[in-house]
């Protein structure tokens, strides 16, 4: 489903990722995980579309398809979806307008109608009651005031209305209280299928527990220096980089 | 997004530009005593408005044109101005629609107002200004029925004069600055409105004021008097023409509120702004004045302005009437070298006076803006307060945005508070839209609607449906 092959990608001047490669299949879940600064965010914004990122060799395939070519909002609707980080608030505009707004993208992309009310209310207050979520997020402004947690919950909600093929999570388990955490692991693990594919980038064992990964990679200095399956988060865990480090030097 | 794109996206030609052939008898330029007492012949006014006439220009000629810091425009030739233009056959103006010119029905279908069906389905009674004379005007039996006065200033002249005598001026004084002189001096039509004790106005007022004639500037005269206790929605709304001289309006609003009286006054301007290099565009110097004068009246400005080359606008209040309140509400967008200086005035005499400023301003391409409020605190109004939020909102990096709060409190138990933010829009919230699949023109409209909420809820409904709409085509470019 996704291929990057021997990605070489420059931030104002400097080389950031050094000739990445990762193939993930469709119904797989990957962890991506390395040191601060290895990057991991970068690689999902780059997927993403984001500006600023210069990819100076190597390919990005979305199911076949040259991903660098196409424009933010193409890569979207072709089923990529990035759950942020530090979601940003967007003053005034209502999150259910949001929601409804990407929705109806996404089915005029596919030829189809826009959603009907009813039935787009149906349809979110299941996912809102699924992650927990209080009628009143809807109304909100987009993030607007919303707690650490509440953010992001409300990436995960947006994935639920959204179904996208790959969903990318960056350090979506980070600022989650435990409860939290649970419902959010929830969340993603509903999404999972044989038709999708997840990629979480995450520093913690901890959300490893609650979505049980199928494979795990070492992202050091631009590269992927390791891989291996879920009892490999379990060794970085218990010993650190320290020692991926000196065997990907050696 | 590289800013560039940014100022594609936000360029565009201007949708409603195109000129409607109507013959006009129209005087020649120029303006001097004689010119006044054919404007003042033409309308079949009295004496007294001809003298009142003469006595603003009089003023006139002994001021000089005010010169603001930021504003950038060639001087005015008056005397290359026609005063007035008229459609041809005034004597027998049409009673329905049926008698409208076609071609004047034509025009409107072009700005996506059709008249009959906006009127009807809206229940909005429209006094529809025509270059200077009211063309055609409807719903005016219900409003007689509510005992509402609704028509053209000229009419009102002839037929309630005792009215229109009391109250002309008594806000905006003949002398009161350069463009209200002029405009006293050679009004030719407007709006008037009167609400009797006691009324609640039984629909919304709104007028269509448009510039056609190519050289003539527009002087237009608008009263609106809310009597006791009485309540009025009025709605302004702006289009004009594409064409290569620059024109002057010089607009001169007055509202009166007595005790417990409502006066709510919104305007949706479009006025074309000129081309990419500023050519052509309107030059839009207004007087908008609201006077709180009785207890517990409340005035209401709310303005969304898109359109004009130059802008120089400052709806305010005099908040004269103990607990009386003024609001302002504002959402303005310039683009391309458009420039624009507004802002409002809040002058608080009465004892427990309130006033709220909201302020918004977009600002994208190459163009200018400056918020200018003045907060007045007398030293009569104990207990006033003003709370003032203004918003500046970039897109690209060749425009400008600028607040300037003035106060002046004359009296220590005043609470004043003031709140600012400029900020770009933001490459984030473009790419968290994006990212969810949001095209990028429909991701700007949805961050700038959201930026301007707080000023569009104060509008009556379709006109805020219509404003977003005018932000969504001033805003639209050439993406993709
Ligand atoms: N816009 C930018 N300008 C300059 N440097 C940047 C920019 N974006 C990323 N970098 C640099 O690229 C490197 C990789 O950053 P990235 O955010 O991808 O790391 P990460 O693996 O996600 O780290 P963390 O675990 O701390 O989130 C860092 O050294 C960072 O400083
Ligand atoms: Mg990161």
């Amino acid at each position: 489903m996704l291929e990057v092959k021997d990605l070489h990608v420059t931030v104002e001047g400097s080389e950031i990722l050094k000739g990445l490669n990762l193939t993930v299949n469709p119904g797989e879940v990957h962890a991506l995980m390395g040191p601060n600064g290895a990057g991991k965010s970068t690689l999902s914004a780059v997927i993403a579309g984001k500006d600023g990122y210069e990819v100076t060799s190597g390919e990005v395939l979305f199911e076949g398809k040259n991903l660098l070519e196409m424009e933010i909002e193409e890569r979207a609707l072709a089923g990529i979806l990035l759950g942020f980080q530090y979601p940003v608030e967007i003053p005034g505009v209502k999150n259910i307008y949001l929601l409804k707004a990407a929705l109806n993208a996404q089915r005029v992309a596919r030829g189809e109608e826009e959603i009907p009310a009813p039935e787009f209310m149906k349809l979110v207050r299941e996912q809102l009651s699924f992650m927990k979520m209080d009628g009143s997020f809807l109304q909100r402004a987009v993030n607007e005031g919303f707690s650490g947690g509440e953010k992001k919950r409300n990436e995960i909600l947006q994935m639920l209305v959204l179904q996208p093929k790959l969903a990318m999570l960056d350090e979506i388990d980070s600022g989650l209280d435990i409860d939290a955490m649970k419902v959010v692991a929830e969340g993603i693990n509903s999404l999972r299928n044989a038709d999708r594919a997840i990629l979480m980038v995450t520093h913690y064992q901890r959300l490893l527990e609650h979505i049980v990964p199928d494979r795990v990679h070492v992202l050091v200095d631009g590269r992927i220096v390791k891989s291996g399956d879920k009892n490999l988060a379990h060794e970085l865990e218990a010993r650190g980089y320290e020692w991926v480090l000196e065997e990907s030097a050696a | 997004m590289a800013s560039q794109e940014m100022e594609e996206l936000v360029s565009r030609e201007y949708t409603q530009g195109f000129v409607t052939d109507i013959e006009s008898d129209t005087v020649p330029p120029g303006l001097d005593e004689s010119t006044i007492a054919f404007i003042s012949n033409k309308k079949g006014e009295p004496e007294w408005m001809l003298e009142w006439r003469l006595e603003a220009y009089r003023q006139w000629l002994t001021m000089t044109t005010p010169s603001w810091a930021h504003l950038d425009y060639p001087p005015i030739d008056y005397q290359a101005i026609s005063y007035y233009s008229a459609p041809k056959k005034d004597e027998d103006r049409p009673q329905s629609l049926d008698e409208v010119d076609p071609k004047l029905l034509e025009t409107y279908e072009k700005l996506g107002i059709p008249l009959h069906e906006r009127a009807a389905l809206a229940g909005v009674a429209v006094d529809a200004v025509f270059d200077s004379v009211s063309v055609t005007t409807t719903f005016k039996d219900k409003l007689a029925e509510a005992g509402v006065i609704f028509c053209s200033i000229s009419e009102a002249i002839r037929e309630y004069p005792e009215l229109v005598r009391q109250y002309l001026g008594s806000v905006v004084p003949q002398g009161d600055n350069y463009f209200a002189a002029l405009n006293s001096a050679v009004f030719t039509d407007g709006s008037f409105v009167y609400v009797p004790e006691g009324v609640e106005c039984p629909m919304e007022l709104s007028t269509y004021f448009r510039i056609n004639a190519a050289n003539t500037g527009q002087f237009e005269r608008t009263l609106i008097v809310c009597d006791k206790r009485a309540q009025v929605s009025y709605l302004e709304g702006c289009t004009a023409p594409q064409r290569d001289e620059n024109q002057l309006h010089a607009a001169v609003v007055e509202l009166v509120a007595l005790e417990d009286a409502n006066i709510k006054y919104s305007t949706v301007q479009n006025w074309y702004p000129g081309d990419e290099n500023g050519k052509g565009g309107i030059y839009n110097f207004v007087t908008k004045r609201g006077d709180c004068r009785g207890d517990r009246s409340k005035i209401s400005w709310t303005q969304v302005e898109t359109g004009s080359a130059i802008t120089w606008k400052y709806p305010s209040c005099m908040l004269r009437g103990k607990d009386s309140v003024g609001e302002f509400y504002s959402v303005a967008v310039t683009n391309g070298r458009q420039q624009a200086d507004t802002g409002t005035k809040m002058i608080h005499i009465g004892e427990g006076t309130r006033s709220t400023i909201i302020s918004k301003g977009i600002a994208a391409g190459r163009s200018d803006q400056a918020y200018r409020g003045l907060v007045k605190v007398g030293p009569r109004a104990k207990n006033a307060r003003n709370f003032t939020q203004c918003d500046s909102l970039l897109i690209g990096d060749r425009c400008g945005a600028h607040t300037f709060p003035y106060q002046e409190i004359g009296n220590n138990s005043a609470t004043v508070e003031h709140e600012a933010t400029t900020s770009k829009i933001g490459e984030d919230q473009l790419f968290y839209c994006k990212a969810r699949g949001i095209s990028e023109e429909d991701a700007v409209n949805m961050i700038v609607n959201g930026f301007c909420k707080d000023v569009f809820q104060e509008l009556p409904m379709e006109f805020a449906v219509e404003a977003e709409a005018l932000l969504n085509v001033t805003l639209e470019g050439a993406v993709g």
